[in-house]
């Protein structure tokens, strides 16, 4: 389990994008492509390198109602498990 | 169209069937696509519109030899600005620093890059020519690039042996990823089968060895096994199901579910040049041919594992028993398995093999 004070980023060749065709949000990687439900998607975009999960936790906060931190760790866990983030600290 | 078709996410681009190497592993077809037939830059600007427009989200620049074609930059450029992902797969040969920072600069996302061997002398010799000390040069070209590096190793007979060198000559390299594929019987590799199936005991001793660095490496890079699968008791997933998530455009603009598939006797194969690429991945005859379970007969049908593997590879079943509907005879389920069986005992447990023969110049 990711801890609270880790601090995950997209690893390099990582993309985020929107695809009209399937009207979503995706992630594109040299293995493939991810289809992102919203939350993931919303966890993805705060992955940016300086955020800790606790402080993606709050910022998701103001958009959604009753995350909690060990949803977006397990989220980020799931994501690091697939090359997408890595995980630092 | 089946209600449940959705669209794909991959397309193999096959830009041009020319190549500088002669790998006797290689898995294109014997009958090659001639230059004078090659799809000209706008069609295939075209079929990357249409591509994006279907849904697809990663081109896969490949071939033969992509940078044998002068346009590549151009088509490079052309479908990162549709937004989708760039990725060359290359032997790397025609990669200076020049050609890789235009690559860049016009939206390459990622390079695969083929390597033979880690033994120099060993790895021309598969390559048929004097490729690898160019390869190494590829790889740090890559490297100082920025872009994220996959090594794809091709693994049979002739260098399993070598697999722990190969893992190490990838850590130097500096390798994201390295895919260590065993052969997959195709194309002149299917002819060459004979000489490059690898014995049991060297699968058995290639595995700890794959294992072990799998782990050690883990954060460093990843290594993905592809297994040798006529020695499996299931056949892989070809293609994550036909027609379900990648196409292929052949250098001539035929429109491949498998980029095998054009062994495939009968199969009426679709053109880019004469139908939209929609109307051929939803409603053509090809594509519609295996799609889902419904054409599948025992023992795949009422098999449990028919959506973990779809019955095998139709061009593997079509190459082995003359019907690209029965199941994959690399299943053990399947009643035509013998003939799996027959070709390990003869082939791959004898000691006396025939020499590989490295692929011709023909066309
Ligand atoms: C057909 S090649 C074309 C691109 C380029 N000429 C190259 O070899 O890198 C595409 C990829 O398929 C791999 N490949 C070729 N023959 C194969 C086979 N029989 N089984 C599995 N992979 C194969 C190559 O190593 C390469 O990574
Ligand atoms: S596998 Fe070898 S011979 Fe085949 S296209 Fe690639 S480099 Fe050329
Ligand atoms: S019988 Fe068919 S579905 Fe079942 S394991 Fe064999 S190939 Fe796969």
């Amino acid at each position: 389990m990711t801890a609270r004070d880790a601090v995950p980023r997209l690893r390099a060749g990582v993309r985020r994008a929107y695809d009209r065709t399937r009207d979503s949000d995706v992630v594109l990687f040299p293995e493939g492509v991810l289809v992102l439900n919203e939350t993931a998607a919303a966890v993805l975009a705060r992955c940016d390198g300086s955020s800790t999960i606790a402080e993606i936790t709050e910022g998701l906060a103001e958009e959604f109602d009753g995350v909690r931190p060990e949803d977006v760790a397990e989220l980020v866990a799931d994501l690091a498990r697939r090359r997408v983030v890595r995980v630092d600290g | 169209m089946a209600e449940s078709t959705e669209p794909p996410f991959g397309l193999l681009a096959e830009l041009t069937h020319r190549c500088p190497l002669h790998c006797a592993y290689c898995s294109n077809p014997l009958e090659l696509v001639r230059r004078n037939e090659e799809l000209s830059t706008d069609t295939w600007r075209r079929v990357f519109d249409e591509a994006r427009e279907l849904g697809v989200l990663q081109v896969h620049l490949s071939g033969g030899e992509p940078l044998a074609r002068p346009d590549l930059p151009r088509l490079v450029e052309h479908a990162s600005g549709l937004g989708m992902y760039v990725n060359l797969v290359t032997s790397g040969l025609a990669l200076t620093e020049e050609v890789a920072t235009d690559l860049v600069a016009r939206g390459l996302d990622h390079v695969q890059l083929s390597v033979q061997d880690a033994d120099r002398a060993n790895a021309d010799l598969l390559a048929g020519t004097r490729a690898h000390d160019r390869k190494l040069v590829a790889a740090e070209v890559v490297r100082r690039s920025g872009l994220p590096l996959t090594v794809n190793v091709v693994l049979h007979k002739a260098n399993l042996d070598h697999v722990g060198g190969i893992i190490e000559l990838a850590e130097q390299l500096g390798a994201d990823r390295l895919e260590l594929a065993n052969t997959q019987y195709y194309g002149w590799a299917l002819r060459n089968r004979a000489a490059l199936l690898p014995t049991r005991a060297q699968l058995a001793s290639a595995a700890p060895i794959v294992r072990a660095a799998q782990q050690r490496l883990a954060d460093r890079m990843e290594i993905v096994y592809v297994v040798a699968d006529y020695h499996e008791a299931h056949p892989k997933p070809c293609m994550h199901g036909w027609g379900s998530r990648q196409l292929t455009v052949a250098p001539d603009g035929a429109v491949l579910p498998c980029p095998a598939a054009s062994v495939i006797d009968g199969l009426p194969i679709e053109n880019v040049q004469h139908r939209p690429l929609a109307e051929i991945w939803y409603d053509s005859a090809s594509f519609n041919a295996y799609r889902d379970t419904d054409w599948m007969r025992e023992p795949c049908r009422s098999c449990a594992r028919r959506e973990l593997d779809f019955g095998g590879c139709r061009c593997q079943a079509f190459q082995l028993t003359g019907d690209a509907a029965a199941t994959d005879p690399v299943c053990s389920l399947s009643p035509d398995h013998g003939l799996v069986r027959t070709i390990l005992a003869r082939d791959a447990d004898q000691p006396d093999r025939p020499a590989l023969v490295p692929r011709s110049v023909a066309r």
